[in-house]
Formats: C-alpha cells, sequence, structure tokens
C-alpha cells in the first residue's frame, strides 16, 4: 500500500470489536484516549460558553447581561439577585471544568493514554480494565457536577458560587444547598479517576518499556507524564481528604473548619493549595512534554539538554509541593514565613527557565519548518514566559498584598493555563491528529484557529493585567465604571476567540469530508519518537512484538 | 498470593496514596500543635506562674470582643487598653450579659495582632479556658491574668511592637448545653440538686 509503512502488527489478528463493545466496554489505550478527548472537547465547549457569559457580563459595568438569563416573571430585585448568582456559579464551574474535566482528560488522559503507550513501545496500557473505570468515573463525576449546577446552593438559588477553591464558611455555613454536596461528591469520583489513571501510567511507564528503552532515553512526554502522575497520585488524595472534612462539616457537625467549636478555617486553605499548587504543575507538565517533542520535530534536531529538560520536570514537581502558601499570603503569615515561600517559589523559574531556553536552543541553529502545530508550539512558548514572568512577580509577599485578588492574578494564571496549557493541547491536537485519526487536518482552518486565538487571547488577558494594577477586584459581577475600557477591549478579544474556535470545529468537519489520507510520519526526519513507525492510525494493536531500542 | 510485577507496583503507589490520605488528616491534629508551639496566626500562650522578670519596657495592651451569630450574649472589655510593662502580671475584665430568656453556655476563642506576638503572650488564667454559663438575663465579669513574655525583647522581629491586641470571640457552645440539659435531666430523675456545668480545658 502507497504511503503506509509495513508493521509487523499488521500481520496479526487486528480484530475491532463492535460498536458499543468497542466505545463503552472500552480496553484499548487508544480508544481510551479518543473518548478522552471527545470528552475534554464537550467540557471545552461548556466551560467556554460559561466564559463567554463572564464576559459578557463584563462587557459594561452594572449587572445588565446575565439579568436576561433569570426568571422574567419575578421582581427586579429578584432577579438581580439569581443573576449575581448565576455569575458567581459561572465562575465557579468555569474553573472546576476547565481544570478536572478539560485540560486534565484532554492532556493526561486523551494525550497520555494514546501516546504513552506507543512512545514506550508498550502494547497498551498495565491495567487496560481500570483505563476503563478510570475513564467512566470521569463520566459519573461529569453527571454529578451537572446535578450540583442545577441544584439548589445559596438558598433556593441554583448551583454553588463559591468559587473553585470552595473555601469554608462560604462552602459550609453560608451554602447550604445540596449542590455543594454534589459537587464534593463530583470531585472525589473526579480524583479517584485520576489516582486511578496515575497508578496505571506509574506501573505502565516502569514495566512496560521496551527492551533498551532505558529512563533516561525515554520520550519527554512519557517522562512528562510519570511525574504528572506522581504528583496526581500525592496531592489529590490531600483535595480527597479536605473536601471529605467539608463534607463533614456540613452533614456530620464535626467542627475541622469552624471556629466556633475549636476548627479553622485557614486549615482548609492550608489542605487546599497543598493539593492546588501541584495541580497547576500537573495542567502544565504533560504540555511541556508536547512541546518539546513539537519543537525538536519541526527544528529536525533531538531536544537540546534532553537529561536537564527531564529533571528540570522533576525538580519542578518536587518544588511544587513546598510552595503552597504563597496563594494565602493576606492569611496573616509571619514575615520569615512569607521569606521562605517567596523563596521557595521563585526558585521555581530556575528549572522553569532551563525548559524555556532549551527549547529555544533547540530552534537555534535547526531547520525550523513553521507548520501547525510548530506555531502552536511557539504560541505556548511566548505565552508561557509571559505568564511565567508575572508568576514571578506575584511570587513576592510584599507585591502580592496588593495584587492578591485581583485581575492581574487572574490575567497570571490564564496565560500559563489557558493560554499555555490549552496551547498546549492544541498542538498537540495538530501534530498527533493525523497520527491518531489517519487523515490529515485542513490546513486553511488550523492556520485560521492559530492566529484567531492567538490574537484572540491576548486581547482577552493582556487588558487584565491593567485592570489588576488599577485594583479591579477578581470574582465581582460588577465594577466601576473607571474599568470598562479594558474590560470592554477583553470581551472583543473573547469574541474573536470564539471565531477561532469555531474555526477548529469547521477544521476538523472539513478533514473528515476530504479525508486526505495520512501517512505513518508526515513530519520527515524530526519525528524520531516510537508512535511514527506505526501507520497512521496505527492498528487496533500495537507493537504486538516489542521493538528494539539501541 | 504472589503478586505480578505490575501488580506490585500498582499495590506500592496504592499504599503512598492511602498514606497521602492518612496524612491529610493527621494534618488536623498537626497544624493545631503547630500553632500552639510557634504562635501562629496570633495563638496565645499559656503559664502557670507569673514571670519573675519585669522589665522596664512598655507594651500597649489593647482589648476586643465579639459574638459569633446565634449568641444573643452582650460582650465587652471592662477597659479599652492598659500599659503595662514587660513581664509584669495584670488584671483585666470583660463583661458578658445574656440578653435572652434561656439560660446559654458559651466558648471564647482568641488571638492577638500582630500574629507574631502570640508567642509571647502568656496567660496564667483566663475565663476562655473554660466554658461559660449565663443563666437568663446574668450578667457576669469574666477575669483574665497575663504578661508578655520578657523573651520578647531578644526577638529581633518583635523590636517595632509597641501595642498588641487581644481579641475574643464568643460562641455559643450547643454541644455543651445539651450535655448540660442530659445532667439536668439525669438529675431531675434521681431527685437531686442542680448540677454544676463542667468546666474544660
Amino acid at each position: 500500500m502507497a504511503g503506509t509503512a509495513t508493521n509487523t502488527a499488521e500481520h496479526h489478528d487486528d480484530h475491532v470489536p463492535s460498536f458499543f463493545v468497542r466505545w463503552f466496554f472500552s480496553t484499548n489505550h487508544k480508544d481510551i484516549g479518543t473518548l478522552y478527548l471527545v470528552f475534554a472537547i464537550l467540557a471545552g465547549v461548556i466551560g467556554g460558553a460559561m466564559s463567554g457569559l463572564i464576559r459578557m457580563e463584563l462587557m459594561d459595568p452594572g449587572v445588565t447581561f446575565l439579568t436576561s438569563f433569570t426568571d422574567q416573571n419575578l421582581p427586579e430585585a429578584a432577579q438581580l439577585d439569581a443573576a449575581k448568582n448565576f455569575y458567581n456559579v459561572l465562575i465557579t464551574y468555569h474553573g472546576l471544568i476547565m481544570i478536572f474535566f478539560m485540560v486534565m482528560p484532554a492532556l493526561i488522559g486523551g494525550f497520555g493514554n494514546w501516546f504513552v503507550p506507543l512512545m514506550i513501545g508498550a502494547p497498551d496500557m498495565a491495567f487496560p480494565r481500570m483505563n476503563n473505570i478510570s475513564f467512566w468515573l470521569y463520566g459519573a463525576s461529569a453527571f454529578l457536577l451537572t446535578l450540583s449546577y442545577f441544584a439548589p446552593g445559596y438558598g433556593e438559588q441554583l448551583g454553588f458560587g463559591g468559587g473553585w477553591v470552595l473555601y469554608p464558611p462560604l462552602s459550609t455555613e453560608n451554602i447550604t444547598g445540596p449542590s455543594m454536596d454534589l459537587l464534593i461528591l463530583s470531585l472525589h469520583l473526579a480524583g479517584a479517576s485520576s489516582i486511578l489513571g496515575a497508578i496505571n501510567f506509574i506501573t505502565t511507564i516502569f514495566n512496560m518499556r521496551a527492551p533498551g528503552m532505558t529512563l533516561h532515553k525515554m520520550p519527554l512526554f512519557a517522562w512528562s507524564v510519570l511525574i504528572t502522575a506522581f504528583l496526581l497520585v500525592l496531592s489529590l488524595p490531600v483535595l480527597a481528604g479536605g473536601i471529605t472534612m467539608l463534607l463533614t462539616d456540613r452533614m456530620f457537625n464535626t467542627a475541622f473548619f469552624d471556629w466556633t467549636a475549636g476548627g479553622d478555617p485557614i486549615l482548609y486553605q492550608h489542605l487546599f493549595w497543598f493539593f492546588g499548587h501541584p495541580e497547576v504543575y500537573i495542567l502544565i507538565l504533560p504540555g511541556f512534554g508536547v512541546i518539546s517533542h513539537i519543537v525538536s520535530t519541526f527544528s529536525k534536531k533531538p531536544i537540546f539538554g534532553y537529561l536537564g529538560m527531564a529533571y528540570a520536570m522533576v525538580a519542578i514537581g518536587f518544588v511544587g509541593f513546598i510552595v503552597w502558601a504563597h496563594h494565602m499570603y493576606t492569611v496573616g503569615m509571619s514575615v520569615n514565613m512569607k521569606a521562605y515561600f517567596t523563596a521557595a517559589t521563585l526558585v521555581i523559574a530556575v528549572p522553569t527557565g532551563i525548559k524555556v531556553f532549551s527549547w529555544i536552543a533547540t530552534m537555534w541553529g535547526g531547520s525550523v519548518e513553521f507548520k501547525i502545530p510548530m506555531l502552536w508550539a511557539i504560541g505556548f512558548i511566548f505565552l508561557f514566559t509571559i505568564g511565567g514572568v508575572t508568576g514571578v512577580v506575584l511570587a513576592n509577599a510584599g507585591i502580592d498584598h496588593a495584587l492578591h485578588d485581583t485581575y492581574y492574578v487572574v490575567a497570571h494564571f490564564h496565560y500559563v493555563l489557558s493560554l499555555g496549557a490549552v496551547f498546549a493541547i492544541f498542538a498537540a491536537w495538530y501534530y498527533w491528529f493525523e497520527k491518531m485519526y489517519g487523515i490529515k487536518y485542513n490546513v486553511f482552518f488550523a492556520g485560521a484557529h492559530f492566529w484567531l486565538m492567538f490574537i484572540g487571547v491576548n486581547i482577552i488577558f493582556m487588558p487584565q493585567h491593567f485592570l489588576g494594577l488599577q485594583g479591579m477586584p477578581r470574582r465581582y459581577v460588577d465594577y466601576n465604571e473607571a474599568f470598562s475600557l479594558w474590560n470592554h477591549v477583553s470581551t472583543w478579544g473573547y469574541l474573536i476567540t470564539l471565531l477561532g474556535v469555531l474555526a477548529f470545529f469547521v477544521g476538523i468537519a472539513a478533514s473528515v469530508l476530504q479525508r486526505r489520507k495520512g501517512v505513518a510520519n508526515p513530519w520527515g526526519e524530526g519525528a524520531t519518537t516510537l508512535e511514527w513507525t506505526l501507520p497512521s492510525p496505527p492498528p487496533f494493536h500495537s507493537f504486538n512484538e516489542l521493538p528494539k531500542i539501541k | 498470593m504472589k503478586l505480578s510485577k505490575n501488580g506490585k507496583t500498582a499495590l506500592t503507589v496504592g499504599l503512598i496514596v492511602a498514606g497521602m490520605v492518612g496524612m491529610s488528616f493527621a494534618a488536623v491534629p498537626l497544624y493545631r500543635i503547630f500553632c500552639q508551639v510557634t504562635g501562629f496566626g496570633g495563638t496565645t500562650q499559656r503559664a502557670e506562674f507569673a514571670s519573675d522578670v519585669v522589665l522596664d519596657r512598655k507594651i500597649t495592651v489593647r482589648f476586643d470582643s465579639s459574638t459569633a451569630p446565634g449568641l444573643p450574649w452582650k460582650f465587652k472589655p471592662g477597659q479599652i487598653s492598659e500599659e503595662i510593662k514587660i513581664g509584669q502580671s495584670a488584671l483585666a475584665y470583660y463583661t458578658a450579659e445574656n440578653l435572652s430568656d434561656e439560660l446559654i453556655i458559651g466558648t471564647a476563642t482568641y488571638n492577638v495582632v500582630p500574629n507574631k506576638a502570640g508567642l509571647y503572650f502568656r496567660k496564667i488564667e483566663c475565663f476562655c479556658f473554660t466554658e461559660q454559663v449565663l443563666a437568663p438575663g446574668e450578667k457576669a465579669e469574666l477575669p483574665m491574668t497575663f504578661f508578655i513574655d520578657p523573651d520578647i525583647v531578644n526577638d529581633r522581629n518583635l523590636d517595632d511592637v509597641t501595642t498588641i491586641t487581644i481579641s475574643y470571640s464568643f460562641a455559643r457552645n450547643e454541644a455543651a448545653e445539651a450535655e448540660y440539659y442530659a445532667a439536668l435531666d439525669k438529675e431531675a430523675a434521681i431527685g437531686g440538686a442542680k448540677p454544676e456545668a463542667q468546666g474544660g480545658n
């Protein structure tokens, strides 16, 4: 067959099960990866639509937009209250959905499942059925989250509006409805799913690498998923513990966080951020892995400083566990503690800098091709670096006292996550699209997608730095008129981004309609990892005979 | 049962997960101990005896009070501030008045600002060490004895401190009330006298 690499796997029995068995009882890492990607795309659409409602509301001062979603028969004051609650609920679920149901399933569940076994030359994940359980726990978790969204939270108002961090006493005393309880259970399931997935990845990577592939020869994406899995295993149980305490405080009269009975609400913040800070590295590390592959492929050079890149991620993962209190400088810590957390946080800039400079050094002197995945990768490096620099600013306790809970923080974490992690996801999508589905992506729409999104997200979030420095607090439905110009600009940025997302979907439709047949390795000599030795799409069962690594 | 290599790895990682869940709950008592030992968050210290050293440096102690929602008490400090020498034992009063027509038991929590002074604020006696019982309409004077630890002069982080504010917040102690009424019912059943309210630490 023209354009198809020969592989021993093709000569084996490549029996594909029937539709229902294949997609509902799936134990195949590629199918589960695809399920995760579909899940993440759906969640991304919902979470993205929520951010659209937020931006439309914030386009002009005053509560003007969300009132149109309330019961028009209510008196005006009640409509206003409902709209305010709706805003709080939107920002909460936007955060939760994007973190737990979009970025994590896409990078870890989706691309991790698809490519970790292929890259290390394993026939599948170590525990295929556990992999299936992981995915469907995510489904159950999403179901509970949806129920929570439509259950009473604050009084009769629907949904939990206390922010994704779920701080008590708001989440224990004030928001009494079942919405919060459902949300806690949803996060329990999502956590259980991720922990099972992490156990699976660790076992696969430790025990099932192809003969000759030592850890120090393992591709960086597999490294990044391995480190991410360890972060999940060490941090998610602490979140589970913390939210279980919230649940018992709410339902069973315990007083972990209730000061009137000897508890301390600040303890929750410590527990939450002991999970929360590693969580942000969980979101970004697999992206680091993806970007390393893409930059190397399209520069036609091996990655600069491979070992340094791998151990920089280890260092980021380790230091990520001892900096959590920089999220809570304003709770009343001593100067010495703030000095420690500032210094430890600044240290993270060192391994992160190693990564950024190594990507640039990989491109340096390379024969760089600006194909679509490379555009996303360079966009990632640019945006992530901006977000990293504002992170260094915020790491300083003295400055953070002024900027805490302002739009500067919102701009910072959207630059590293919404733009960083999401650009990494799209980079991976275009890099591996042909490999996964055996058809080529539509170059025109992929290009439009990139440029619209790159321009759009910068217009959304760059002005939010200015708003934050001017003192605009986050999490408010309304703002002083002095802030209206940049809020207006930011919302226009959202509309441009929306066009970009549209181009993404039109691009998928166009590539499906065009059906231009994919080749095993469309990227040429720069693409050196094992997945490119297989045909596109890879056979249902790959590497039945293990490849040998020299 | 012999585990496969994969099974061993999964079991090890599973044990790490269980260990981390345990750690998150162990954090609750550890955090309490951490606060008591380091004075974190303005946690004050206890002392058995008054200080035998009194220095010339003076510190102004200010008194603050508040009540939790659902506690119908009027709770005010008897003095706004007191200037005392470091090491000198001082006596201060708060007054609490039960404005409701039922018996209420309250417990006070407390801390000081600046938080860093918590380590050096030592109480010998305090109404906050025990539960307080106020009968309907009862008004009580609640005393506390304290001193500022002379070690404060050896901590350079505290050199800028000239004023320390101690704050008390009373909250209704429903568990203690339930215990009180249960004991009352029991006494009534055997025809005994009215029980004393329990004092705890």
